[in-house]
């Protein structure tokens, strides 16, 4: 069978389900559905599953994008349903259909952040202003050691607004290319101006897009 | 999930260990059960959740209508620093509930470094440590598991004992429990009751009495329990239940596989090991029980490996045609099928190709013993001729990789025993260079030696362990005697292995011992991580107690044991005739050839024992 997406919400104690072991667990569980997944060749063979967009441990996510390849037919319209039984909680199958689009074509995300504060919010005002600034130059661990980014050509949106004692963040960030973690939404606070800065922020992915801001699946 | 929680998990090492959700759990309604159960393992979650008896208990267990069993490990130190200064109490994975919301908390001890954590979950859970300080029945702390054969050391801090295998008489005391509950009896009326259940040994009904030299004087039973506690065991493994739909870790373990018990017991007898005579008499399951099994858990797991489990998988009669069996499921699935435990004297070349089909892992054997008078005096069936015999067939199968372990510091063990063990492994290594079919590969052979630790219910009880200076002399001579570059030798560290002797014969009066280490900080003294030997022998010092008096003094037979009072079904005239064989270094044969009359088939109402 060629190759198929699927999509799917990682939520709940799902969450801190590290990549690796979200892969070994998306194995198990085509297996225990009765999915016989394909498998590559050579002396170590392992499942041809690749999730599009590795998802950082704590981060939820209602548009996780997986590819896969199966033995045999399978209909599609009932995997999602028999495979969300065989996953462990928090983890939801939404769809499941042939990949038509190459993962490189996905190139925003939108986010929502929830950022706590144990000692009253700030003024959001001030928080819009700190991100519509032209740019954000931050120090970033890399590959190479700790190197200074500017993280704001990776924002293309973003608001902030009090809801429920909290501070709510949306933006829509660039998911590849570069890469920014919303984490580091948070981080440029702690660095830059750590009076605004929360402490505690959770992220979820809420919808993936293409480069012309069109809805990527 | 508690926000408190929320905000540490995302900064602690392998989060998923600590959250639950995991397939296969087992969830029920708080509100509709009547008691609830934390079923709690003395060490992280990978430890735990890779331990085929915690997994066959949480399904027995929770198969009471009226119980919901859930699951607590012990937190690793970061978490446990983050839990400790968020003021989080332990809780469980299930209900993410704290423990103070449970009626009885179950501890599966299966080795005495464990006895520190067991005091830090009940601390980390907000009781206090010993029985007497808790006086109401509930939470009722109990404990299980093969430590118990000697828990004397823990007698002070748990309530009550499981001895032997827990699927039966774990259900008779939660449902005596329950009856407890519901008419709100004391606590000591309980464990009065409770100590009527076969295999139940509640400590507090136990005066131990000491002599001026130290030795125990006298056990004496009161209020009615009974002068001897003797063991329980399951008769019918086929019939009994066996956890077909496990919890999946959402995380990596020790163990990511299915596990099948083949068998409990061993007909081996080796004179050294414990588990070789507390888990007596031989009790089989049929092949067909087993393969049936094997391929539902392998449904309903998703795994991709199964492993056969028993304490000698190849003296299982059905071993050809369970593996056939199993391999006719696995090999069209690419399932790996792995056989430890297998001995070097009826390795046989058909189960080897067998098995190569799916995938080859290293060869590892458990010699024990230099010299083949050492391994008669140990009981240890293997000759150098099986062993050598082995490795060729193995080594001409493309196998390159060999593990030999043995033990320094068995009795009557000589220098010329040690220098063995050298000799040994070059052997090994010559019978590569004559029989591997590609030498290029290259070969990795590898001797570990641990120190021998003499443990209560096995032939050697009475026996002395060395003395560190002692093993670590041996293991210098050990060490410059093997000098071929293709041998590596590791070997294990001695301080945990005193401690550990101390521990397995310890009597009541090392409890205090043991609480000290967890007060100064001590805990998961089972990893080098945390272990401290300075902190052990302070608290030794501090308690008045003499360690060697436990590790490295003989026993005299006629002396009361600290853990006589503990049937485990086999006889002590069996166990002192062994050991007097042992110092003729006379073999005995396995029960196979000829039943040794070790006393352990009594435990059995009906059937009889495989051996």
């Amino acid at each position: 069978m060629d190759k198929l997406r699927l999509r799917f919400e990682k939520t709940g104690r799902a969450v801190y389900i590290s990549h690796l072991d979200l892969m070994a667990t998306m194995q198990r569980a085509f297996s225990r559905a009765g999915y016989r997944l394909q498998y590559s060749e050579g002396f170590n063979p392992h499942p041809l599953i690749s999730i599009l967009l590795p998802l950082s441990v704590g981060t939820a996510s209602v548009c996780e994008l997986m590819d896969f390849r199966l033995h045999g037919e399978a209909d599609l319209s009932a995997l999602p349903m028999r495979l969300t039984d065989a996953l462990p909680e928090g983890l939801r199958v939404l769809e499941a259909y042939p990949c038509e689009r190459k993962s490189a074509e996905l190139k925003w995300l939108d986010v929502r952040g929830r950022l706590e504060y144990d000692r009253g919010l700030p003024d959001p005002e001030e928080l819009a202003a700190f991100f519509a600034q032209p740019e954000i130059v931050i120090e970033k661990k890399t590959k190479r050691g700790i190197g200074m980014t500017d993280i704001r050509p990776a924002v293309d949106r973003i608001s902030l607004c009090p809801e429920d004692g909290c501070i709510r963040l949306d933006a829509r960030i660039s998911a590849q290319e570069p890469t920014l973690n919303p984490e580091l939404l948070a981080g440029a606070l702690r660095q830059l101006r750590p009076e605004l800065a929360p402490d505690f922020a959770a992220f979820t992915r809420l919808e993936t897009y293409d480069r012309e801001h069109r809805i990527y699946r | 999930m508690d926000k408190r929680l929320e905000r540490i998990l995302p900064r602690v090492q392998k989060p998923a260990r600590y959250t639950g959700g995991e397939y296969n759990q087992i969830l029920k309604d708080r509100d509709a059960v009547e008691l609830r159960l934390a079923f709690c393992f003395p060490d992280t979650y990978e430890i735990g959740m890779s331990n085929l008896g915690m997994s066959i208990l949480y399904q027995t267990m929770n198969s009471l209508p009226f119980v919901w069993c859930e699951r607590v490990f012990a937190p690793w130190g970061d978490m446990y620093a983050e839990m400790k200064q968020a003021g989080i109490p332990l809780y469980a994975l299930e209900s993410g509930d704290p423990l103070s919301a449970f009626d009885s908390i179950a501890f599966s001890i299966g080795y005495e470094m464990a006895y520190t954590t067991v005091l830090d979950m009940l601390d980390m859970a907000g009781l206090p440590l010993r029985s007497a300080e808790r006086p109401s029945l509930l939470p009722l702390v109990w404990a299980g598991g093969t430590a118990a054969v000697n828990a004397e050391p823990m007698a002070p801090f748990i309530d009550l004992f499981v001895i032997g295998e827990g699927e039966e008489v774990n259900n008779e005391v939660l449902t005596l429990l329950r009856q407890a509950k519901k008419e709100s009896w004391s606590k000591q009326d309980f464990l009065r009751f409770a100590a009527r259940i076969g295999g139940v040994y509640v400590p507090s009904l136990y005066e131990v009495s000491y002599r001026g030299d130290g030795e125990v004087a006298a056990v004496t039973p009161k209020d009615g329990a009974p002068a001897k506690v003797l063991k329980r065991i399951v008769e019918d493994l086929d019939a009994s239940p066996f956890p077909t739909r496990p919890v999946v870790p959402s995380t990596e373990v020790v163990h990511d596989r299915v596990c099948l018990e083949l068998f409990r017991g061993c007909v081996r007898g080796c004179r050294f090991c414990q588990a070789g005579h507390v888990y007596r008499p031989i009790r089989a399951k049929k092949k067909e029980t087993l393969i049936r099994q094997g391929i539902e858990a392998l449904q309903n797991t998703g795994y991709q490996e199964l492993t056969l489990l028993s304490l000698s998988t190849s003296d299982y009669r059905e071993l050809p045609g369970l593996c056939d069996g199993l391999l006719a499921y696995c090999e069209e699935r690419s399932i790996g099928l792995s056989l430890p435990s297998l001995r070097a004297d009826n390795f046989s070349m058909e189960l080897m190709q067998k098995l190569q089909k799916v995938r080859k892992s290293g060869l590892t054997f458990a010699v024990e013993g230099g010299s083949q008078r050492l391994r008669d005096v140990i009981n240890k069936n293997v000759t150098e001729e099986d062993l050598l015999n082995t490795c060729a067939i193995a080594f001409s199968g493309g196998w390159n990789n060999v593990k030999l372990y043995y033990m320094l510091g068995l009795p009557t063990e000589t220098d010329e025993d040690i220098l063995g063990i050298a000799a040994m492994a070059n052997a090994v290594l010559h019978c590569w260079r004559t029989h591997a079919k590609n030498k290029n590969r290259g070969v990795r052979i590898t001797v570990s030696t641990s120190c021998f630790i003499p443990k209560p219910h096995s032939p050697f009880q009475w026996e002395a362990q060395i003395s560190l200076d002692e093993y670590r002399r041996r293991v210098e001579l050990l060490r410059g005697a093997i000098t071929a570059k293709n041998v590596v030798y590791n070997w294990h560290d001695a301080e945990t292995s005193f401690i550990e002797a101390v521990l397995s014969k310890g009597d009541r009066r090392v409890a205090d011992a043991v609480e000290w280490v967890f007060r100064s900080g001590g805990r998961l003294d089972a990893w080098t991580d945390y272990f401290s030997f300075p902190r052990w022998m302070e608290a030794f010092e501090h308690c008045g107690i003499d360690p060697h008096f436990y590790a490295n003094r003989e026993i005299p037979t006629d002396a009361v044991l600290p853990w006589d009072h503990i049937d485990v079904g086999v006889r002590r005239q069996h166990l002192l005739r062994e050991r007097e064989r042992a110092c003729r270094a006379e073999l005995s044969p396995d029960c196979r050839r000829q039943c040794s009359a070790c006393g352990a088939a009594g435990l059995l109402k009906e059937g009889r024992c495989d051996g």
